[in-house]
């Protein structure tokens, strides 16, 4: 008897993941919603550049690699010529909150019905652990040795917060991958996000507190901790916009 | 019918079966954007006005990727923006029509006509190693048989083919039938990321190669289809080339003005002709080639620098002399300049 297998909606392409890194959480998250959903031969998915960049290569549904920042946009001309497909985007913070900030913010105010989900792992994985605009302050990165300062460098942004003042967003929640329990609740968001899509009812964001052991240079399990320790008071979990509650306490 | 340029580029895209635009206003290009505004939705289409141009590029190579007929347009500042995306459309294979009503530059320039983008258009407008097809319509009949034609090359060849037409030209108001385009088969769109509907393997629309030896293969196949498009789809014109002495090289609007020089030289008895060359990539070589062998000079006229000159000299092997005029900055030269410059090189030729 089968009692753990690979979601259908994930090729077998081995992933490329680092030890640790929870890239490959998310996949299966997103993967086990589309599976369970049924919508894999509807979906379109957009991979952005960075780690995550050979999603095209793991999702199983058909994929279109983005530009660097323009995920959003790449998503607004598919769904926008085929509205009954599920279009979602698989961004890091690098790609969504710093080269693609306008494109991120647009889909908000025109209330796109995509969803995104946003991987905050507060660094550069790819080019090998440069500062990210989510980058804490006092953290250390290849580009901010001296620890991020706001005089110099700026402050951290915090995207779903930031969303959640557009119109056009209809549900915004930042969900962590750090233990089970919110393993489980990170997939309760990703399923959420994809209803909210089906409903047409704008766009919906999903914002995944994530590790990078490899450029934080720290073990998985510490890399774990640190998270949890750091990144979560500067990012608190939680929905930051629900319509459908809305609309529910408006009936 | 009688239109203005830009709106013709939009009704002959509805006419070839293009639902989606995507723009952001510049002028002198903005009426286009205006006239789709209004039309699009009265054919169950889409026009929709990006954050910015970059955004509209990749709207369009999203619209693309999932099998739509989809295009953007722009003026020169917009369309450098656009560079970036164009070089991923290139390096997904992705059909994709851009038009470019160019204005003066660099920089932000002018707002009038000018032809200061050859270079980029025909040269290297992204990254890596590319060509695409380059249209350079003279009259607005032109403008309508080209777009049509642009998204019928765009789809045969899976390349991006750009309308460079110019603020005169999208500005002039003049007769047009739209039935005068050519059909072509067209293939189907089987790559298209759209939902594989559990039907077949997923498609992945991507331009990312890690592998260099990978690379180089798509690179390769990409300059195999390269050259089938040179050998099938050259477009050029001539007028009165057969016995000249003097042959001006012009395209677009530059091109209409340097015919009227052209009739004002035979009058004064100068045997003066005009190539006007309508893809500025493919280029006609070999035509101009053959040219070489019967005039004695060539004349580049542009509203530019000189841009095309050396796309000239490549062609003819630089068996004759290549002299250029032009005015930049958004100025149209006139037939006069054009002519005092036919009979000063009449002049130097004896």
């Amino acid at each position: 008897m089968v009692v753990f297998d690979k979601p259908k909606a994930l090729t077998n392409a081995p992933f490329h993941y680092c030890p640790g890194c929870t890239h490959g959480i998310v996949h299966r998250l997103v993967a086990e919603v589309i599976d369970e959903m049924g919508i894999e031969g509807e979906t379109v998915g957009i991979a952005s550049v960075g780690c995550s960049v050979f999603s095209y290569d793991y999702f199983g549904c058909d994929m279109i690699q983005a530009p660097h920042g323009r995920a959003p946009a790449v998503a607004t001309g598919v769904k926008r010529s085929h509205p009954d497909n599920f279009v979602f985007t698989y961004q890091g913070d690098g790609d969504l909150a710093a080269i693609g900030t306008a494109e991120t913010v647009h889909v908000g105010t025109r209330g796109e019905n995509i969803t995104v989900i946003f991987i905050n792992n507060t660094i550069y994985g790819m080019t090998g652990g440069q500062m990210a605009p989510t980058t804490l302050l006092g953290q250390v990165t290849t580009t901010s040795p001296y620890g991020r300062k706001k005089e110099i460098q700026g402050n951290p942004i915090r995207v779903v917060e930031m969303l959640s003042t557009l119109d056009g967003t209809a549900y915004a929640e930042r969900v962590a991958v750090d233990c089970v329990k919110n393993v489980i609740n990170a997939k309760k968001a990703i399923r959420k996000a994809f209803e909210v899509q089906k409903n047409k009812l704008g766009l919906s964001i999903v914002e995944v507190l994530s590790t990078c052991p490899t450029n934080w240079g720290l073990s998985p399990e510490k890399a774990i901790e640190w998270l949890r320790e750091n990144m979560m008071e500067h990012y608190p979990l939680g929905v930051y916009k629900d319509l459908t509650k809305e609309a529910a306490e408006n009936e | 019918m009688l239109m203005k340029g830009n709106e013709v580029i939009g009704e002959a895209a509805i006419r070839a079966g293009c639902r989606y635009f995507f723009g952001y206003p510049i002028t002198p290009q903005t009426e286009l954007a205006e006239y789709l505004a209004k039309k699009m939705p009265k054919v169950g289409g889409l026009c929709l006005q990006a954050e910015s141009e970059v955004a509209a590029i990749n709207m369009v190579l999203g619209c693309n990727a999932s099998g739509e007929r989809a295009f953007t347009s722009s003026s020169s500042p917009g369309v450098s923006l656009k560079s970036e995306g164009i070089s991923y459309i290139i390096g997904s294979d992705l059909p994709c029509v851009i038009v470019n009503v160019q204005r003066g530059g660099p920089g932000l320039g002018g707002i009038q006509p000018a032809q200061s983008d050859y270079l980029q258009a025909t040269k290297a407008l992204g990254h890596g190693d590319q060509h695409f097809i380059v249209l350079a319509p003279a009259y607005v009949q032109e403008i309508a048989t080209l777009m049509g034609e642009a998204f019928d090359l765009a789809d045969i060849y899976r390349t991006p083919v750009m309308l460079l037409a110019d603020g005169a030209l999208g500005q002039m108001m003049e007769p047009v039938d739209f039935e005068a385009k050519k059909q072509r088969t067209l293939p189907e769109k089987t790559w298209a990321a759209c939902g594989h509907g559990n039907k077949r393997e997923h498609n992945v629309v991507n331009s990312l190669y890690i592998s260099p030896e990978v690379l180089e293969q798509t690179v390769l196949a990409r300059f195999e289809r390269y050259k089938l498009i040179e050998e099938k789809e050259v477009m050029y014109d001539g007028y009165m080339t057969e016995d000249a002495d003097i042959c001006i090289v012009s395209y677009g609007i530059t091109a209409r003005i340097a015919k009227t020089a052209v009739k004002a030289a035979r009058e004064k008895g100068i045997k003066a002709g005009l190539f006007r060359p309508i893809t500025l990539w493919p280029y006609p070589k070999k035509q101009l080639s053959a040219l070489a062998d019967k005039v004695k000079k060539f004349l580049v006229v542009e509203m530019n620098m000189g841009q095309m000159v050396d796309d000239v000299k490549v062609a003819t092997d630089c068996r004759r002399p290549v002299e250029f005029f032009g005015r930049t900055g958004g100025i149209i030269p006139t037939p006069d300049e054009i002519l005092a410059k036919i009979e000063e090189m009449n002049g130097g030729a004896d």
